[in-house]
C-alpha cells in the first residue's frame, strides 16, 4: 500500500500548460478598495451617473456584509485592501479588425490555441474575448446585430443600451444576494452582455474567453442574458489563466432571464491556475450565477466542466418562476493535488409543472477535497414539481475527499423529488485490464475518467467537449500509480 | 516464442508458483489443466505483469524478449492477450471506443499510424462474425451488464481485433452454457494461424472438445507435475484430480 502511496504523492500534477504572463503595459488602480476606487473605476470607464450610483450603493451595502464561511473550502483570509480593483490593457481606440490588436495579445491567444482568425474563418463562433477585464476584440457583431442580436462587452451596453441594463442588471441576482455580489456590483471591471430579440433563434454558439492577465488583480466579470419571447441562445465561456505565485481573487456574477418559450443554454469550461502541487497559489473563484425562467416554458440550462482554481465557490441555479419552466444542471468538477471545490447547484420551482434536473460528477485525486451542495426548493404553488438530481464522485486514490451536502425543501405535496448518489474507485483491476490491451496508466485513466463524466460531457458544444476532455486528461496526469 | 524457465512467483508471502518450466512454438495450443489452487490464473496474471504478484525466480522470454522487463501495456503490444476469468466493466466507456483506443495504441507502438474510422468499422464488422456478437453490444458500456456469455464473447472479440501473437484463455469456459461454449470456441479456433499460439486454461475437459490442444500440461502446487497430449485431458476427466496425487505418492484425502 505504501508504495502505492508513494506514487501519488511523487506523481503530481503536471506543470501548468498555459503558464505564461502576456507584458502589456497596465492600466490600474492602487491596492485597496473604497468609494474613491469606485469612483476611479467608474471614471476609467467612462461610466454614466447612473452605473456610478449603482456600484457606489453596493460598496456601501459591501462594506457592512461579512464573508460567509458555511462552504467547505479553507483558504487564508483575504485581505481585501491588498487587491488591485482595476486594470486594464492599454487599448487606446477600439478596433474594428484584428490586424490592429496589439501583436502580443494575438500571440497569447495563438498559446491559448483559439486564434481568432482561425475562429471568425472557420468555426462560426462569435468571440468577445476578454483580457484582462476589458474587451479588446468583438466579431461577428455585424451578423449578429442583423438579427438584432446584441453581444459585446458590458462597458459598452451600459453606454450603447442604458435602458436595457437599468431594467435587467441585478435583476436575478440582487447587488445585496450576498458578500461576493455586493463586491462584483461595486467594483465590476467587465464582461458580456447577450440580448436575444423576440422569436430569434441565435445562429451560432456565443463565446467568450476570459484571461487573468496583470499581476495581482482581481477579476470581477459581470455576464448578463437576455432571451425575450421565444428566442434561443446557447452561450460559451472557456478560460485559463497564466501561472502565479500569489491567490488571486475572482468573483464573477452571471445573470441570465428567460421570458415565455425562452431558451439559454449556458456552458462553461473553467481552468483557472489551480496553484502548484503543494498547494500554493492559484485562484480563488467565488462565482454567482443564476438565471431566472421568468416566463412560462422556458428553459434554462446549466453545463459546466470545473478543472481549475485553488478554491471553487460556485452554485449555478436556477428561479422556475414561470410555469412549465425547465432547469438543468450538468457539473463535471475535477480536483487534484490541494485544490477544494464546493460547487453544485440551487433550483427552485416556484411555477406549475416545473421540472429540474441536476447531474453532478465529482472527481476528486490527490488531497483535493471535492464537495456537491444542492438545494432544491419546491414552494407552496409549485404544484406537479419534478426533481431528478444524481451526484456521483470517483476517487483516485486514498488522500483525498468527496462530499455530497444536499438539501431539498419542499412545501407542496404533489412534487416529486429523487436524489441519487453513489461514491466509487477507479480500481486497480480496471487499470490493469486496461494495459492488458495496451493502453498505458494515463490513457486508461483519461478513458475511464471522460467515461464516468461522459453524461456531461454530452451537454457540451461538439468543439468544446473535445477541448473538455483533454483537459480532464491533463488536470489527472500522473494522479494514479 | 514463450519461454519460461523455472518460473517462481508469490503473492505476500505465499508462494504460488514453485518453478514453471513451458516451451510454446508458433501454431501450437497448450492446455493448463489443474485442481482450484494449483496457480493456473496465478501464471496467467504474471505473465500479463498484474502487479499484485511478485516474481522471485526465474525467466520468461517472449518473442526474444525478457517479458518481465516489460510493463504490461508493453506486454500487449507486443502481441500477448489475456482472456480474463472475470472481464472488468468500465462505465461510461463503450466497447467500441475501449477497442479503438487499444488497437490505436498498439499500433503507435509498432510505428504505425492510427486506423481511420472506415478502416476500423470494417474491421469490427468482420471480426464481430468471428464470435457472433451484436454491433448493439458493443455500443453499450464496456462489460457493464453483460450476461456471462456475452462478456466471455467480448473477450474474444477484443482478441480477434487485436490479433495477438500469444493468446492467453484464462477459465473462459467459466460460467458459459453449452452453446455459448461452442460460439467462443469456435472464434478461438478461426483466429488460429501458424504463427500464433495459444494457451488455454481451464478446470474442466469440455472446452478441449472444442479447441484442441497440442499439450496437456498438469499443474498442481505450482508446479507442472504431467504433460501430455489430448487424450491425457480425457483421463484426468474420467479419473479425477486425485490421480495426480496418487502418482505423485500423496496421501489422497478423504
Amino acid at each position: 500500500m505504501s508504495e502505492m502511496l508513494n506514487t501519488l504523492e511523487q506523481t503530481a500534477l503536471s506543470e501548468y500548460k498555459y503558464g505564461w504572463v502576456t507584458d502589456i503595459e497596465a492600466d490600474e488602480a492602487p491596492p485597496g478598495l473604497s468609494e474613491d476606487i469606485v469612483r476611479f473605476i467608474s471614471a476609467k470607464k467612462n461610466e454614466p451617473e447612473w452605473m456610478l450610483e449603482w456600484r457606489l450603493k453596493a460598496f456601501r451595502h459591501w462594506v457592512k456584509m461579512t464573508e460567509p464561511t458555511w462552504s467547505n473550502v479553507h483558504y487564508p483570509k483575504i485581505d481585501y485592501q491588498s487587491i488591485k480593483y482595476y486594470s486594464a490593457p492599454k487599448q487606446k481606440v477600439t478596433v474594428n479588425s484584428l490586424d490592429e490588436i496589439d501583436p502580443e495579445l494575438r500571440a497569447t491567444f495563438e498559446k491559448l490555441g483559439i486564434s481568432l482568425d482561425e475562429q471568425k474563418r472557420l468555426s462560426g463562433v462569435a468571440v468577445d474575448a476578454v483580457i484582462d477585464s476589458v474587451s479588446i476584440a468583438t466579431t461577428f457583431k455585424t451578423q449578429l446585430a442583423e438579427l438584432g442580436i446584441i453581444f459585446c462587452s458590458m462597458s459598452e451596453a451600459i453606454k450603447e443600451h442604458p435602458e436595457l441594463i437599468k431594467k435587467w442588471l441585478g435583476s436575478v441576482v440582487p447587488m445585496t444576494d450576498n458578500y461576493f455580489t455586493a463586491l462584483n456590483s461595486a467594483v465590476f471591471s467587465d464582461g458580456s452582455f447577450c440580448y436575444i430579440p423576440k422569436g430569434v433563434k441565435s445562429p451560432m454558439e456565443l463565446s467568450t474567453y476570459f484571461r487573468i492577465n496583470a499581476e495581482n488583480t482581481g477579476q470581477f466579470e459581470r455576464t448578463l442574458i437576455v432571451a425575450e419571447e421565444s428566442s434561443y441562445v446557447s452561450y460559451l465561456e472557456g478560460c485559463t489563466a497564466p501561472m502565479r505565485d500569489e491567490n488571486q481573487l475572482h468573483a464573477a456574477v452571471v445573470e441570465i432571464v428567460a421570458l415565455d418559450n425562452a431558451e439559454v443554454k449556458y456552458s462553461t469550461v473553467q481552468n483557472w491556475y489551480p496553484g502548484n502541487k503543494e498547494g500554493k497559489g492559484g485562484i480563488y473563484n467565488f462565482v454567482t450565477k443564476r438565471g431566472l425562467c421568468a416566463g412560462v416554458n422556458s428553459k434554462i440550462s446549466w453545463t459546466q466542466v470545473e478543472t481549475g482554481s485553488a478554491v471553487t465557490w460556485k452554485y449555478p441555479s436556477v428561479i422556475l418562476k414561470g410555469d412549465n419552466s425547465q432547469g438543468e444542471f450538468y457539473s463535471v468538477a475535477v480536483t487534484n493535488n490541494y485544490q477544494q471545490a464546493d460547487t453544485g447547484s440551487k433550483m427552485m420551482h416556484i411555477g406549475k409543472n416545473t421540472r429540474s434536473r441536476i447531474v453532478s460528477k465529482g472527481i476528486s485525486a490527490g488531497f483535493s477535497q471535492n464537495s456537491y451542495r444542492g438545494l432544491v426548493q419546491v414552494g407552496k404553488n409549485a404544484i406537479n414539481a419534478r426533481n431528478f438530481s444524481q451526484c456521483d464522485s470517483l476517487l483516485l486514490g486514498d488522500k483525498c475527499g468527496a462530499h455530497t451536502f444536499p438539501y431539498i425543501e419542499v412545501k407542496n405535496s404533489t412534487a416529486q423529488v429523487e436524489h441519487e448518489a453513489t461514491t466509487s474507485k477507479i480500481g486497480e483491476d480496471q487499470i490493469f485490464y486496461c494495459n492488458q490491451r495496451g493502453l498505458d496508466t494515463e490513457t486508461a485513466v483519461a478513458l475511464i475518467i471522460n467515461g464516468f463524466a461522459k453524461e456531461v460531457m454530452n451537454q457540451l458544444p461538439m468543439e468544446f467537449a473535445v477541448e473538455a476532455q483533454k483537459l480532464l486528461a491533463i488536470s489527472l496526469e500522473g494522479s494514479v500509480g | 516464442m514463450l519461454s519460461i524457465k523455472n518460473l517462481q512467483a508469490r503473492i505476500e508471502e505465499k508462494e504460488i508458483l514453485r518453478g514453471i518450466n513451458l516451451d510454446i512454438k508458433p501454431g501450437e495450443v497448450h492446455a493448463i489443466m489443474g485442481p482450484n489452487g494449483s496457480g493456473k490464473s496465478t501464471l496467467a496474471s504474471v505473465l500479463a505483469g498484474r502487479a499484485d504478484y511478485e516474481v522471485t525466480g526465474g525467466s520468461v522470454e517472449f518473442l526474444g524478449k525478457d517479458l518481465l522487463e516489460l510493463s504490461p501495456e508493453d506486454r500487449a503490444r507486443e502481441g500477448l492477450f489475456l482472456a480474463f476469468q472475470y472481464p472488468i466493466e468500465i462505465p461510461g466507456v463503450s466497447t467500441t471506443n475501449f477497442i479503438k483506443t487499444a488497437v490505436n495504441e498498439v499500433r503507435k507502438y509498432r510505428g504505425e499510424e492510427p486506423m481511420d474510422a472506415v478502416g476500423f468499422l470494417k474491421l469490427m464488422k468482420e471480426r464481430m462474425k468471428l464470435v457472433n456478437i451484436d454491433q448493439s453490444l458493443l455500443s453499450r458500456s464496456l462489460n457493464e451488464g453483460f450476461s456471462g456469455g456475452e462478456k466471455k464473447r467480448n473477450e474474444i472479440f477484443q482478441m480477434a481485433m487485436l490479433e495477438p501473437r500469444l493468446a492467453i484463455l484464462d477459465e473462459t469456459d467459466s460460467g458459459l452454457d453449452i452453446d455459448a461454449l461452442r460460439i467462443v470456441a469456435e472464434g478461438v479456433n478461426k483466429l488460429k494461424s501458424k504463427d500464433n499460439a495459444t494457451l488455454v486454461i481451464t478446470h474442466y475437459q469440455r472446452l478441449l472438445d472444442y479447441i484442441v490442444p497440442d499439450y496437456v500440461h498438469i499443474l498442481y502446487k505450482g508446479r507442472i507435475v504431467k504433460t501430455g497430449g489430448k487424450e491425457l485431458a480425457l483421463e484426468l476427466e474420467e479419473r479425477g484430480y486425485d490421480f495426480i496425487k496418487e502418482e505423485l505418492g500423496e496421501e489422497v484425502e478423504a
